[in-house]
């Protein structure tokens, strides 16, 4: 019988099978990090229980860490010192594996899970973060846990699952020039809606996602969540060997051999039967830009925001009026005329090394607009060093943008650094009301599109400045 | 999972929010996020929506909950994706510490609809039409027209003598009406998760045995 890669990586895993659509299914490895793992650690704790199998396990830190130069313990946000000395002694207690604040492989954790090979194609894994499927791009069988199911992970090495249905998303033609991965995700998930993945691990596929280096395909499974799906993959295939081969992590020798013609089979039979299948022309994603208050709320930079009345469905109607009043914009307004006050590069959907090679290649030589503040905050501590070899830093710095240590930043307002009142053009994953900050208006956009908007100092194409 | 708690049946007063997509955000931002502890978080509750400013804590009288007849609201009737978002499970521990017991919606986000359950409060998917009928009714009289939810029947009574059936998976079920401890229902299956490492090892030894730096 033709298996999915759903299938593969489901049955890879499965120790009992619980009755109805549920498993009991092995997880290889757990991922902590300090705003949400403190407190699932503490429980355990406070249980008496122990981690089951503490070297498979790590954490973190970049929730609540500051990224602002010469950091240490101490945190803008309020109370941010107890989560962070709170999750270094439960850490340091459970003997799991932790990247303190000055380790040098410290970064956001699915950026660090990935670029260390501690998960690696095949593998299930698990984090108390959303965000979790990031780590699909691997080809591997992860997802986003409450912090009493990454207590229950940590304690038995296992998790009770429910078997989400398959979806196979077919990427076909291909894109035009400006056209980047963050503006295929938006475009997908603007045309099936943001509840269109629930219930569904998705499995993102085609030509054009086989030409997308990992980064690019890290980006489109970061935002399998924001369809409501249970996960996003993609089938390894030889970029993916390369990209963990030599990894600090990964198999060396001839169990590097084994494990690679183990990987070989990590994909989707020729005629393997999906619960549902959707298409997307490439040719008709252009560099994209959201009006609104979720990602599905998304327009073409050179369109307008649209009539509320425009939707068919009432509820989408009463959703676009709702966040338009608090995007302060009018229908009919076109986007290249919004002004912004605030431009962020950052975050586990677009702060990896071509992230930033992109945006500086467009920032060389460029200025950012007077009124506008820029950061750019790179992924993980290796990402930062390596784009200061490449020199990406003095780039972004000669432009106008601040350069950050690692962490998720102004992705989200924890109650220190804030975007609050202002609008910003955003290389993040959620333009949730006050995500960034209280009354916070946030575009979403690639890497690319924030870099031109930023020196223009409205919502631009690469073309525009 | 010791957290869940038995819950059989259930009357209370209902509060209609009915916009779709409201996220873990909204429900409970980051900022409110203060201590390690899973204990408090009900006056941080929407606290975006529910105050005019975070600080002052003054109620906004539009918000929902702020209102004299909804204010001892335990049962939310909400839109399409409640839920959706971070995987923060403070927006769960924020909405039962405010004493909400049951949640109705045409669909949740998956992670938070996971952590209702670990956490006792029922979280059932319901057609956005059925909701939409028992709002017209609740919010007619909203003290008096209380909802019952009957969780080991699978029914919700609203009018005189009306009463809808819901569907819930069974473990989910058994999860609320027993308030199992999943970790020790998971441990007692050790040698079982034990025979399946030692096979999984032979055949994927790298996941088991890799460069310890």
């Amino acid at each position: 019988m033709p298996a999915t890669l759903l299938e593969k990586l489901w049955n890879l895993h499965e120790i009992a099978d619980l009755g109805g659509r549920d498993s009991l299914i092995h997880i290889d490895r757990i991922f902590l990090h300090e705003r949400t793992g403190s407190i699932a650690l503490r429980g355990l704790e406070q249980e008496g229980r122990n981690v089951r199998a503490p070297r498979r396990a790590f954490c973190t830190m970049d929730h609540i860490v500051d990224t602002r130069p010469g950091r240490g313990d101490i945190s803008l946000v309020p109370h941010g010192r107890e989560f962070i000395e709170a999750t270094r002694h439960s850490a340091r207690n459970a003997g799991i594996h932790l990247f303190d604040i000055d380790d040098s492989r410290q970064g956001i954790v699915h950026v660090v899970a990935a670029e260390n090979g501690i998960v690696l194609p095949g593998m299930s894994a698990v984090c108390p973060d959303s965000h979790t499927c990031t780590l699909g791009a691997l080809g591997a069988l992860a997802w986003g846990i409450g912090s009493t199911e990454a207590e229950h992970a940590l304690a038995t090495s296992c998790l009770r699952a429910s078997r989400p249905r398959s979806m196979r998303v077919n990427f076909v033609g291909t894109t035009t020039p400006g056209v980047t991965a963050k503006d295929m995700i938006l475009h997908l998930i603007a045309g099936f809606g943001s509840r269109a993945g629930r219930g569904f691990a998705v499995e993102f596929a085609g030509p054009a996602i086989y030409d997308l280096n990992m980064d690019g395909r890290f980006t489109i499974c970061n935002m399998a969540v924001e369809m409501g799906a249970f996960t996003g993959m993609i089938a390894p295939d030889e970029h993916t060997i390369a990209y963990v081969r030599d990894a600090p992590y990964a198999p060396r020798g001839p169990l590097a051999e084994q494990a690679e013609a183990h990987w070989r089979e990590l994909h989707s039979d020729e005629g393997a039967e999906f619960d549902r299948e959707l298409e997307v022309d490439c040719a008709r994603i252009a560099p994209s830009v959201t009006w609104g208050t979720n990602p599905e709320q998304l327009v073409g930079i050179n369109g307008v925001v649209p009539e509320p009345g425009a939707f068919d469905d009432p509820q989408q109607s009463l959703a676009a009026r709702q966040a338009q009043a608090y995007m302060d914009l009018e229908p009919g307004t076109s986007m290249r005329s919004v002004r912004i006050d605030a431009a962020f590069i950052g975050s586990c959907t677009n702060n990896r090394l071509d992230d930033l090679r992109d945006a500086a290649n467009h920032l060389r030589g460029r200025k950012v607009a007077s009124w506008v503040q820029a950061l750019c905050v790179p992924g993980s501590s290796a990402i930062k060093r390596q784009a200061e070899a490449e020199g990406l830093d003095e780039i972004f710095q000669a432009a106008g943008f601040e350069w950050r240590e690692a962490g998720c930043s102004l992705c989200f307002h924890a109650g220190g650094e804030s975007f609050g009142g202002r609008r910003v053009i955003s290389s993040t994953n959620r333009n949730f009301q006050g995500r960034q900050g209280p009354g916070a208006r946030t575009h979403l956009a690639s890497p690319l599109t924030v870099a031109a908007s930023a020196c223009r100092g409205y919502i631009s194409t690469a073309e525009d400045s | 999972m010791t957290n869940a708690r038995k819950q059989v049946f259930h009357r209370g007063i209902a509060a209609p929010l009915l916009q779709p997509n409201i996220d873990t955000d909204a429900i409970i931002p980051s900022r409110e996020i203060r201590r390690v502890s899973k204990e408090g978080l009900g006056d941080a509750l929407f606290s975006g929506w529910r105050y005019r400013s975070a600080e002052s804590r003054e109620p906004e009288p539009g918000f929902i909950l702020n209102q004299a007849q909804y204010r001892e609201a335990s049962i939310l009737l909400a839109g399409d994706n409640f839920g959706c978002g971070s995987s923060r499970e403070h927006a769960v521990w924020a909405l039962k510490d405010f004493g909400v017991k049951v949640i109705l919606a045409p669909s949740f986000g998956g992670i938070f609809f996971n952590n209702c359950a670990l956490n006792g409060i029922l979280a059932i998917e319901l057609e956005e039409e059925a909701i939409a009928r028992l709002a017209r009714w609740v919010q007619a009289d909203p003290g008096g027209n209380r909802l019952e939810i009957d969780l080991a029947a699978q029914r919700i009574r609203w009018r005189e003598g009306k009463e809808m059936r819901f569907d819930i998976e069974p473990a989910r079920r058994s999860l609320l009406l027993e308030g199992l401890d999943s970790i020790a229902a998971t441990l007692r299956r050790e040698s079982a998760i034990r025979v399946f490492e030692e096979q999984d090892r032979q055949s994927r030894p790298w996941v088991y045995e890799f460069p310890d730096r």
